[in-house]
């Protein structure tokens, strides 16, 4: 075993700790403001644990001028709809294009991939005009429609379902089961963990989002937490800084605390999305 | 493989019907969407308006003509080159010194993870409040050493950069764990033989081990670092609406779709930036197959 003092490893630790001071001195400081006083707020002093504990008030009164709770709503509501439909059409998809040889598999995966980089801003346009022609601007459909479908799902259950043994499948339609039935109860089960991954990914991605939301929502009564963060921001637009920090910390509250307590799957779920 | 004709026909009946539902949506919003997008961009068509002219390229003469458009692309460009290499050296300092720690290795990933999951509005806003020129503790620091408060968000020349500050912010906890992942790739026999060479000080190990068995992962890190940096658009909505001539590319066309609703002229941009978008994509491709090679 090598020693754990050194002056090398002091120093990397105080760089460490100088980098993680960065990375949370906003998190620190929102919650700071959030529980401070107007007058210590605007005293400006680099203190930052507030002398009074106003919170109660600034807490209070962002619930009373915002809907937060139904911002999560709606987020929880998009982001859980966005990603039912996505796994609905991505996994039988997925296991035609791994395990069924049909006449232009190769043709269908090739479109998949080119689409697999194009962004929502590449599509938005049209997708704009289409829905405001039916009627369907400021719904929750028109915030989840155009992700329906996940290239990025349907390529990495691709790769994951190539894996699974024909074997298994030949016995199982031996026994008689449905090509669906194999899809649900055995093929996508011994995916879990990439569906898991998937997920967070998913979730995580939708529930940030802000540039569809903004362009086909307009009511805060369908607004997603970032969108409604937006809207909150813009109309407190002046010096009430405690109920900005207030409201901020409660639109981040969610993701970080399931960051924290989910971790690991966070962190491969995020990542794993730069290699599509 | 003898199989009857009857079975292959029905496998591909069953392998239509499966991808049937993927194949209708990649019809529906991916291919005609980018179809219309082309035909539109040809077009001065403005949304509800009753009528349109065929165009030309003229949208596209035109946007490199006009004034904020090119703007938006300088400031995009700058963006990119401020995030860009200060996102991959950070992200690559940090991952080494975490790789080295044991016990305190998980607390720092989280640490540093953090604003990759948190939602960059609501952050964005606390960074507009620790950069107030009056009230923010930034300032209040620089007026404390004796210099002069910045209008960091207001004044055109710190826009960007600081943009770029909140940009740096979020992504390099995301390239520390890319880094970090290539880091362990590493067979730890490559060093022992390195210092059998001679080769024992942490630079020596850096420049003969480190940095070449990372290469595939730097380019990598680089293409998607890139790819993100080049989509900023949250920030500038949030904080700068576009004012103080912070238009980035996403915003501006943003902007002349959906806020001036000139959809012909909003098309052509859109092009543009997909262009980008997708020569970037190509390379990463590239490089994932090559990633491929090595494993």
């Amino acid at each position: 075993m090598k020693t754990t003092f050194s002056w090398m490893n002091i120093a990397s630790h105080c760089v460490l700790i100088f980098g993680a001071f960065c990375m949370l001195m906003p998190f620190i400081w929102m919650l700071s403001t959030a529980f401070k006083p107007p007058q210590e707020i605007f005293e400006a002093s680099l203190w930052p644990l507030p002398k009074n504990n106003y919170g109660f008030q600034h807490f209070s009164e962002v619930l009373k001028s915002a809907p937060i709770a139904k911002y999560m709503l709606n987020g929880v509501i998009v982001c859980t709809g966005i990603l039912f439909v996505q796994l609905l059409v991505a996994i039988p998809a997925a296991y035609a294009l791994a395990k069924l040889n049909f006449v232009g598999r190769e043709f269908l995966f090739l479109c998949i991939l080119g689409a697999l980089s194009i962004p929502i801003q590449a599509t938005s346009l049209p997708i704009y005009i289409a829905m405001s022609s039916a009627n369907l601007l400021n719904t929750y459909f028109a915030q989840m429609l155009p992700f329906f479908l996940s290239m990025f799902a349907i390529f990495l259950l691709r790769q994951n379902f190539k894996s699974f043994p024909d074997e298994i499948i030949h016995a199982a339609r031996l026994d008689g089961m449905k090509e669906l039935e194999i899809v649900w109860r055995i093929v996508t089960p011994s995916a879990l963990p990439a569906i898991t991954a998937f997920s967070i990914f998913s979730l995580v991605a939708h529930w940030n989002d802000l540039y569809w939301p903004l362009i086909v929502i307009s009511s805060t009564e369908l607004a997603p937490p970032p969108l409604g963060m937006l809207l909150f921001a813009s109309a407190e637009s002046g010096a009430n800084y405690g109920a900005l920090m207030a409201g901020a910390t409660l639109i981040t509250a969610p993701m970080v605390i399931a960051f924290l307590i989910a971790r690991r799957l966070f962190i491969q779920g995020i990542t794993m999305s730069s290699f599509r | 493989m003898n199989k009857s004709n009857n079975q292959a026909r029905s496998e591909n009946i069953l392998g239509w019907a499966l991808a049937l539902p993927a194949t209708f949506l990649l019809v529906l919003l991916y291919l005609l969407p980018i179809t219309w997008v082309i035909l539109m961009s040809l077009t001065n068509y403005e949304l509800g308006a009753i009528s349109f002219d065929w165009v030309g390229l003229r949208n596209f003469s035109k946007a490199f003509e006009d004034e904020v458009f090119l703007r938006s692309f300088r400031n995009t460009l700058l963006y990119v080159a401020l995030v860009l290499p200060s996102s991959i050296f950070l992200g690559l300092g940090i991952a080494i010194l975490i790789h080295a720690r044991k016990r305190t290795r998980s607390i720092y990933e989280v640490i540093y993870f953090l604003p990759v999951t948190s939602t960059l509005i609501a952050m964005a806003t606390v960074f507009q409040f620790l950069l107030h020129p009056k009230l923010g503790p930034i300032n209040h620091l620089l007026t404390a050493i004796g210099i002069q408060a910045i209008s960091f968000i207001s004044d055109p020349q710190w826009v960007i950069p600081t943009l770029s500050i909140i940009g740096l912010w979020q992504l390099v906890g995301f390239n520390m764990i890319l880094f970090l992942a290539g880091l362990s790739s590493i067979p730890e026999e490559l060093y022992e033989a390195a210092a059998l060479d001679g080769a024992n000080g942490p630079i020596d190990r850096f420049v003969r081990i480190t940095w070449p068995m990372l290469g595939p992962t730097t380019l990598f890190v680089m293409v998607t670092s890139c790819i993100t940096a080049f989509k900023v658009f949250d920030t500038v909505a949030t904080l700068t609406q576009g004012k103080s001539g912070s238009e980035v590319l996403l915003y501006a066309l943003y902007l002349e779709g959906f806020q001036y609703f000139k959809m012909g002229y909003a098309a052509a941009l859109t092009l543009v930036f997909l262009f980008f978008i997708l020569m970037l994509s190509i390379v990463q491709s590239r490089l994932i197959e090559k990633k491929v090679h090595y494993a």
